[in-house]
């Protein structure tokens, strides 16, 4: 599909747009349809087009295979790390009241720092999961 | 921090499976989950003794009080499945380092114990929560990690298993869903308790009976009572041991424990579910499951298998206590889950051991074992005798007080159901007796026990079928604990 | 009709288990599946919205907003219904290569000839 020069064209223009869009759904959350897993399937779907376009060689290039498996894995630690700091500051778990001295700023920052967890989670995990499928066929020994 | 205990029972496993999925060394990742899985289980007998002393223990998650939070809620039946749970997987762990080296491929093997680890977390979570659609989000996450388990096995068969106990696992949890959106438009509530408290001033009867019966068979599907069963032999007969192992003692018994909250603590209290045949209908089923299944492992010409089955019919022994539900059932119940869990733990344990030293479980190649694996063999009698409910085993203690219990209603057909499974057990282990012991080894076989990394957890789980059978502080008196709980809470 | 949603939200459920009980197609079986757990997605919000109630997002014009629990609690049956397809796809993926069909009459028949032998993983 590399050949296509409409297509080659397209997606370059449209990724960074995609990725744009991904960043708005992830930080407006609360402020409209949105959110951590929204955000990260858009962020995925900005790469898999790049990877469909251009072959998944090349999207492995713009991000490699261990960080993708890193990321889901960092995402996860996010989220619950989150938790841990409500514990360590002395709520209980998954407390935002206690991470800020105002507790509705608390709240704001739990939910942005666990909505950012999920999204580097989903969009890692959905990229593996498109890289997975496509490259079967192809090394027989995975 | 321990009043924290309740979050980070399910907060350590949880954690311990990202940090075994960054570092990526077999040898590593099986010391970051045991040393998790050890962790769970000093939680869970900590909160076990704190709830035996001062009743029930309530933690808020994220400081919201419930009903308006998730609630994480410590009571005498939860802790009881807590330390089934947690000490299951701590006592596997060890045995897990040769068994899973032999079974599962090097490059594979951190995804396996991350996915062992999020199981447990699963299941301590399913557990411990009080709030009913929590117990969806993690009842998928402990299924979600064990299709994967399963699918880790040798063969191409392991693959198929996994994919139906995939399809029919989801058809139960999403019916187990729709139960309880039921629920929550007729009472406006998640939380357990709230619920209960809410339906009492339910007028209309069809949605809380459907949402019942969706309860039910969803609940039903993931432990497997007759005739939803079909997933289970071939899950367990191709999975690798130590997942085996640990699905046999954990995953159907926290089933059984979610259904019988919501029975005894939901349910049952209602005067507009008076006259629905709950438990004839429980009765009916595990009678069919006990004489069925029993009838079906003596015809099986896998070890493995025929444990299988054997498991399917001794949930029928657990479901039957539910339906009968007078106190002394009910005991034998609660009990039954810890006793057969600790069985069925021994059992696989040694199965695994025969499968790292000789590969296959088949009827065909077990001859002889007695000499080529003396300790093996008899750690296979005695948990054996366990499964038949002999006297001074564990296995007695529960079928002790089921009989007492149909005897205490005046069901003596129970009584004589109870006592042919009994004997059609003695049937199915007696097979294994006469492979192992009458027929004579190969030429050439000599003694070749497995490694002592997994001979200690074998020894212990053996161990205990016969300690739990005489000292039954444990499974009788905290099964007593969660049922006078259970009813008390329906007066 | 004011039953509407519910109607639709059977129609969806039975529909969604048939397919996954009656076709042999390994792929088609999980289509099934997911279509099952749709409509349980609609049985959930369907009863949320109130009538004259907007999106719940709280903004300065509106006063009744629709009830959101069903709303979180159905992102998260969502997620789960993706990671289980993804799951079961991969599955499929693998069962093709052991087996090379799945057509699931197809792979029960290889199972039950070539029984006690494991082939390739």
């Amino acid at each position: 599909m590399k050949n296509d020069l409409v297509l080659r064209v397209v997606a370059k223009l449209f990724t960074p747009f995609v990725l744009l869009f991904a960043l708005y759904v992830q930080f407006h959350g609360e402020l409209g349809p949105g959110g951590g897993f929204q955000a990260g399937v858009i962020a995925a779907a900005a790469v898999i087009l790049y990877a469909i376009v251009f072959g998944l060689p090349a999207a492995r290039r713009l991000v490699p295979d261990a960080i993708v498996e890193s990321l889901m894995a960092i995402g996860v630690l996010i989220y619950a790390g989150v938790g841990v700091a409500g514990l360590l500051l002395g709520g209980a778990y998954l407390d935002y009241f206690v991470l800020d001295r105002d507790p509705v700023h608390g709240q704001e920052r739990g939910i942005f720092w666990v909505e950012v967890g999920v999204a580097v989670t989903v969009s890692s995990v959905m990229l593996k999961i498109f890289s997975m499928f496509a490259s079967r066929g192809h090394d027989p020994d995975e | 921090m321990v009043d924290h205990l309740p979050a980070l029972q399910v907060v350590v496993p949880l954690m311990s499976a990202p940090v075994i999925v960054l570092l990526r060394r077999p040898a590593i990742a099986w010391l970051v989950a045991t040393a998790a899985c050890f962790a769970a289980f000093a939680i869970a007998v900590t909160l076990a003794l704190t709830v035996a002393e001062s009743g029930t223990v309530s933690y808020a998650i994220g400081s919201w009080e419930p009903p308006w939070g998730i609630e994480y809620r410590v009571d005498a039946l939860s802790a009881f499945m807590l330390v089934l749970v947690a000490g299951t997987a701590a006592l596997v762990m060890p045995y897990a380092r040769r068994s899973v080296a032999a079974e599962v491929p090097e490059h594979q093997a951190y995804l396996f114990y991350a996915m062992y680890c999020l199981c447990v977390a699963g299941l301590l979570g399913m557990t411990i929560t009080g709030d009913v659609f929590n117990v969806f989000v993690f009842l998928e996450i402990s299924s979600l990690s064990t299709y994967v388990l399963i699918a880790l096995g040798r063969g191409r068969r392991a693959l198929l298993a996994a994919l139906q106990y995939l399809i029919v696992g989801t058809i139960g949890a999403t019916f187990y869903v729709i139960g309880i959106g039921l629920l929550y438009l007729v009472t406006g509530s998640l939380n357990f308790v709230d619920i209960a408290v809410q339906l009492e001033g339910v007028t209309e009867k069809r949605p809380v009976l459907a949402a019942l019966a969706f309860i039910t068979v969803g609940l039903g599907l993931k432990l497997a009572l007759f005739p939803l069963h079909q997933w289970l032999p071939n899950a367990y007969a191709y999975a690798p041991s130590v997942v085996t192992t640990f699905l046999a003692a954990t995953a159907t018994k926290v089933s059984v424990y979610v259904l019988v909250r919501f029975y005894f603590l939901v349910f049952a209290p209602l005067q507009a579910l008076e006259g629905v045949p709950v438990g004839a209908v429980l009765v009916a089923l595990s009678a069919a499951a006990i004489l069925a299944m029993s009838l079906v492992a003596v015809f099986q010409p896998d070890l493995k298998r025929m444990f299988a089955y054997s498991s399917v019919a001794q949930i029928g022994y657990i479901t039957l206590g539910l339906g009968v539900a007078n106190e002394a059932a009910l005991t034998g119940s609660l009990a039954h889950l810890v006793n057969h869990g600790v069985t069925k733990c021994a059992l696989f344990l040694l199965v695994g051991g025969i499968v790292v030293r000789g590969g296959d479980t088949s009827f065909a190649s077990l001859a002889g074992l007695g000499r080529r694996m003396p300790w093996t063999s008899f750690g296979i009698v005695i948990a054996g005798l366990s499964l038949i409910g002999v006297p001074a085993t564990a296995g007695f203690t529960s079928k002790w007080y089921l009989i007492a219990g149909a005897v205490e209603q005046g069901s003596w057909w129970i009584v004589a159901l109870l006592v042919a499974g009994s004997l059609i057990a003695v049937a199915y282990v007696w097979r294994f007796v006469e492979v192992a012991y009458l027929a004579p080894a190969p030429a050439g076989a000599a003694v070749h026990e497995p490694p002592w990394s997994m001979r200690i957890p074998q020894a212990v789980a053996v161990a205990l079928c016969v300690v739990l059978g005489l000292f039954t502080a444990f499974n009788v008196g905290y099964a007593r604990r969660a049922v006078d709980l259970l009813l008390g809470g329906s007066q | 009709m004011g039953h509407y949603a519910y109607f639709v939200a059977i129609f969806l459920m039975v529909a969604g288990l048939y397919i996954t009980i009656a076709r042999g197609n390994l792929v088609k079986k999980l289509v099934g599946l997911s279509i099952f757990q749709t409509s349980v997605y609609l049985l959930y919000i369907a009863p949320g919205k109130l009538i004259g109630a907007t999106a719940p997002i709280v903004a300065p014009q509106f006063t009744t907003y629709s009830n959101p629990l069903p709303h979180v609690l159905i992102l998260t049956a969502i997620v789960v219904g993706v990671a289980t397809l993804a799951l079961g796809l991969a599955l499929v993926v693998r069962i093709r290569e052991a087996y090379g069909s799945i057509e699931e009459d197809q792979i029960l028949a290889q199972d039950q000839d070539g029984d006690g032998a494991d082939a390739s993983r």
